[in-house]
């Protein structure tokens, strides 16, 4: 290695670079970003593990909303598009994006999806990433939130074992609460207190979609998102920054 | 596992470099991975043996440092421990990662014509 030994060989030269490996990817979260400032449209990230409910939330949101709402979804799996259509079933606009073997997505799978779906006129847009507690917290999207879903099923600690994901969260729901009384060793409050210790903001709200219980709450949290996004514009909100600090409202259930 | 996904963006830069500068191999390769970053070093480093091989980076082995996550009050700006409830002992702030989650393109060295 010349450029370290000082031999002064000129033909290795060594390139200070100190660039972000995922630029691109961030460059192409922008992008999607501006388009959806630009269409006052709420996009959000959904991620999770395989089995905690994404789906079924979304569907208990479209159900909650009872057409109030013009809302979307992109369905992220390896493959099939059920996901996609047990929402469209639901009343949801959706679109099943087949990653094939990657196991999560990125900005420009979002783009190209968003050609195959009329989306200027919708309120929300739920982009429901491939079930994955790990990958998909690289990726920024152009999302206006990341709410990542929680099953109290899924044991209290989660959210220590994946803490890159649970750090990227904005709001946490912890979902099928319904089965609390069925499931003696978990408790809610130790769910709150993992998220606590690896999110500092912990906003959470717990949910069933089956029972109902918090869907309010959570309908509430996505219009306060709505409030947001009617703030003036030309705060620079769709240019190149890459984290956002989201703005919390009434409405969240906070850690005490 | 997106370590892949992150090899091909960062071989992609590399190249980028490499062919604005007329290199013709490149020899070496730092990057700089945060602990709260979401990439394995380990697993990064694989994908990038595998990756490289019968390219202009076949030669370039990948030196990765590895960055600790430091966390600080985002109110009073007190360092803070690594584990524990994410709220300062002092003023009671949220606290925020000060480092940890950086995924760099530190240094290439090549071999120019």
């Amino acid at each position: 290695m010349c450029d370290s030994c000082g031999c002064g060989d000129t033909n290795v030269v060594p390139l200070d670079v100190q660039q972000r490996i995922l630029s691109e990817n961030e460059r192409g979260a922008a992008h999607n970003r501006h388009h959806f400032v630009e269409r006052s449209l709420v996009a959000i990230n959904v991620m999770g593990s395989p089995g905690a409910g994404k789906t079924a939330l979304l569907e208990a949101t479209a159900r909650a909303l009872g057409g109030q709402r013009r809302i979307g979804a992109l369905a992220g799996d390896l493959a099939t598009d059920n996901d996609a259509r047990r929402l469209e079933a639901a009343g949801i606009r959706a679109h099943a994006i087949n990653t094939g073997s990657a196991c999560h997505l990125d900005a420009a799978m979002v783009h190209r999806a968003l050609h195959h779906m009329p989306w200027k006129d919708l309120d929300y847009l739920f982009i429901e990433n491939v079930g994955n507690l790990v990958c998909p917290a690289v990726y920024d999207l152009g999302q206006a939130a990341n709410v990542v879903i929680l099953s109290v099923t899924e044991g209290e600690d989660k959210p220590l074992k994946y803490p890159v994901m649970f750090h990227k969260a904005d709001l946490v729901l912890i979902s099928k609460v319904d089965l609390l009384p069925h499931l003696p060793n978990i408790r809610l409050e130790r769910i709150v207190d993992s998220l606590s210790r690896v999110m500092p903001e912990p906003h959470h709200i717990a949910v069933s979609a089956t029972s109902g219980d918090g869907i309010d709450k959570w309908i509430d949290w996505l219009a306060s998102h709505e409030a947001q996004r009617l703030r003036p514009e030309g705060s620079g909100e769709a240019s190149d920054h890459h984290h956002h600090d989201h703005h919390h409202h009434e409405g969240h259930v906070h850690h005490e | 596992m997106h370590e892949y996904s992150i090899v091909q963006a960062l071989y992609d830069n590399v190249v980028t470099h490499a062919v604005a500068r007329g290199a013709t191999t490149v020899q070496e390769i730092r990057v700089r991975i945060g602990q709260l970053s979401g990439v394995d070093p380990e697993l990064l480093e694989t994908a990038w043996r595998t990756f490289k091989v019968h390219t202009i980076c076949e030669d370039a082995p990948m030196a990765i440092e590895v960055v600790a996550a430091e966390w600080a009050c985002r109110e009073c700006r007190q360092p803070a421990p690594p584990a524990g409830i994410r709220r300062c002992a002092t003023c009671g702030g949220a606290l925020k990662l000060v480092q940890g989650d950086e995924i760099v393109l530190e240094r290439i060295v090549m071999e120019v014509a």
